[in-house]
């Protein structure tokens, strides 16, 4: 997997490598890590291991203002999350923060320096109605949508159409779920939303046990086909992993747990991935668990690295194109079973597929 | 090397392989084939310092559209390393086009600083800002300072240094609109004007050449010590008037890129800006007394 060799991901490896870099490197990893969201990230690494005076200092200039908007993102998630909190209290059911909104309101790993742009949260799906019209009640509104899309989210999908906040512009995503309801897998979110943790100061809010953040992070980064976040992704994985693996039994509790919701598939690429990308320390034998072999295996690990390299012109090669395509498709194919995917892109074949509507779905940030 | 020392041909080679412009803090390698493009640097561009190689900031492209459309409507496209932020535009607004390109490259990334929306000058080592409320006449203003002895910091970002809360100068031509191109060509001779782009968003657009001295300056900061908003009011004769600080305080806050981004800093930076300097309003009609008042305020 010798594919994206690029001098962000050397970095992402080693980051005390940032002290030897060549003016061009620098440029360079500014450009690669601007584009695939991941600057910050390299700035928090900086002060993480107190490098600042190694770094020259118009590079450092462009960590510092990521840092900043990292930063505001992480008061304004708080604020929203603390709002969410006090409306929905009355709501007999948890409300799961993910990805993102988690790791920024918990100050989990991979929140340094990292910048998001939507709130997901994850509520049982019998609760959804009584959500959605609290939030609607204080100011959330969906985009407009005709009625097949309308149907396609709630029927199909595993959250309701993205939402907006009037004033504020913020984004939120409600699902009930991790996967889409017709997905070729199935998980349990029932399992997911019994083990989750209470968020601290947050009444009502959770966020999902150790093991369920790295199983929904990898679900995520192989389902959705959002590959211009796809190193980010991979990169929080990397967080995750390093971060979680001091606790006793993580390895073990993790390939359990991905048994039990049905997600070996995701975890497998994800371990093989932080490996072999990222060199995220994992014992031998669960690094076994994460190689698929055989050239099925090789192909699809090449298909998804070039999938990644697709952040920025210099990390691209001959197969991204081809590769972005394969992947686009195969995020449909494991999406919805063939009898339902062919009407559906032939309706949005037909309607012209007004600015992407439902399928933003695969596009959105 | 200066700008100025290459000759077109060898200006427009540098344009097609990437030239690597400074202006204030930043590095920009600007790709370009168009014409326009290779004009205006040379024309407004030329006392400012290129590189062969190091490190920049933004890597930035002004070329043609292309497709069939180019021959009988060509239009021109900037490019932000991949990303496309403005739908494309008359071939003949590319000049134009990198310049707004550039101060969106700036606006958009450079959260090191406090950003405000308004032109800053110099004299015997004290700044004033201008901020600018549309049609207040600022640029007319900060284009007649320049040409009057004042070193030009910047005409539309204020760029406050986050670690010493002093001005960062980002001396680039001044942008003039519409009738101030006149007025600033009958002020001074030695006003130099770049090719106007006819019926832009914001009208006619033409550019104001830099003093070398502002440019060869430009790693000079400066201080903080009047905010002077300006209205140029027909007949009305030029005077100084008492500005309230916590008006002035609101006003850059909603004036700026990216104070609520960030957060504390952010006010720490205004509030300090605001207690270091006089605050004015300043009505005028003509230039000429406008530059005296200035001139006596600025000794």
């Amino acid at each position: 997997m010798k594919l994206v060799d690029s001098t962000l991901l050397a970095v992402l490896r080693d980051p005390l490598s940032m002290r030897q870099l060549s003016q061009e490197e620098w440029t360079l990893l500014v450009r690669q890590g601007r584009a695939a969201g991941l600057l910050g990230r390299l700035g928090a690494r900086v002060i993480e291991h107190d490098i600042q005076a190694a770094i020259p200092v118009p590079a450092w200039r462009h960590m510092r203002a990521m840092l900043s908007i990292a930063d505001k993102q992480r008061r304004a998630v708080l604020w929203e999350v603390k709002q969410l909190s006090r409306g929905l209290i009355e709501v007999d059911a948890p409300i799961l923060l993910l990805k993102g909104a988690a790791y920024a309101a918990a100050g989990l790993a991979p929140a340094a320096g990292r910048t998001f742009s939507d709130i997901d949260i994850m509520a049982p799906k019998a609760a959804l109605p009584e959500i959605e019209k609290y939030l609607m009640l204080s100011g959330w509104v969906s985009e407009k949508l005709d009625e097949y899309d309308q149907r396609y989210y709630r029927k199909w999908m595993h959250e309701l159409p993205p939402m907006t906040h009037l004033r504020r512009g913020t984004n939120l995503d409600l699902h009930h779920n991790i996967l889409p309801e017709t997905a070729r897998i199935q998980t349990r979110p029932d399992l997911i939303l019994a083990a989750s943790q209470p968020l601290p100061g947050f009444p009502n809010i959770y966020i999902p046990s150790s093991v369920d953040q790295v199983l929904h992070s990898a679900t995520h980064l192989y389902h959705e086909g959002e590959w211009e976040h796809g190193l980010r992704d991979l990169s929080d994985l990397d967080c995750l992993l390093r971060a979680y693996s001091s606790q006793p039994n993580f390895w073990h509790d993790l390939i359990a747990r991905a048994r039990e919701l049905n997600l070996t598939g995701p975890l497998g690429h994800a371990l093989s991935h932080t490996r072999a990308l990222l060199s995220t320390p994992m014992p031998e034998t669960i690094a076994r668990f994460g190689n698929s072999g055989g050239l099925r295996g090789k192909l699809m690990d090449s298909v998804f690295v070039n999938g990644m390299a697709s952040a920025h012109p210099s990390m691209r090669r001959p197969g991204t194109g081809l590769a972005q395509l394969l992947l686009y498709v195969r995020s449909h194919w494991l999406r919805m079973p063939l009898r339902l995917l062919v009407p559906h892109l032939a309706h949005k074949a037909m309607s012209g597929n007004k600015k992407g509507q439902s399928d933003s779905l695969s596009q959105k940030a | 090397m200066k700008l100025g020392e290459l000759d077109r041909a060898a200006l427009a080679k540098r344009l097609r392989d990437g030239l690597i412009l400074e202006t204030g803090p930043f590095r920009t390698r600007i790709f370009s084939h168009a014409p326009e493009v290779i004009a205006g640097l040379s024309l407004l561009y030329s006392d400012f310092t290129v590189h062969a190689d190091g490190f920049y900031d933004f890597h930035v492209k002004v070329d043609r559209v292309r497709g069939p459309r180019r021959f009988f409507h060509p239009q021109i496209t900037f490019n932000f390393d991949g990303i496309e932020p403005f739908t494309p535009l008359p071939a003949d607004h590319a000049f134009a086009s990198l310049e707004w390109g550039l101060n969106w490259c700036i606006a958009g990334h450079a959260h090191h600083y406090l950003m405000l929306h308004a032109a800053v000058l110099e004299k015997n080592g004290r700044a004033v800002i201008l901020p600018g409320d549309p049609g207040a006449g600022k640029s007319t203003l900060t284009a007649a300072l320049t040409l009057s002895g004042f070193r030009l910091l910047s005409d539309e970002l204020t760029l406050i240094d986050r670690d010493d809360g002093l001005l960062v100068p980002l001396a680039r031509p001044v942008s003039l609109k519409n009738s101030s191109i006149d007025i600033i060509r009958d002020f001074s001779s030695q006003a130099v004007l770049g090719d106007a782009a006819h019926d832009t968003h914001k009208g006619t657009v033409s550019h104001l050449k830099p003093p070398a001295e502002s440019v060869r300056r430009s790693n000079e900061k400066a201080k903080p010590a009047f905010i002077v908003f300006p209205r140029w009011k027909a007949d009305s004769a030029a005077r100084l008037t008492h500005h309230s600080k916590a008006d002035a305080f609101i006003h850059a806050a909603r004036h700026s890129f990216n104070y609520e981004l960030l957060g504390s800093l952010g006010y720490d930076l205004n509030a300090n800006l605001i207690e270091a300097s006089e605050c004015h309003d300043f009505e005028y009609s003509k230039l000429s007394d406008a530059i005296r008042v200035f001139s006596e305020l600025m000794q």
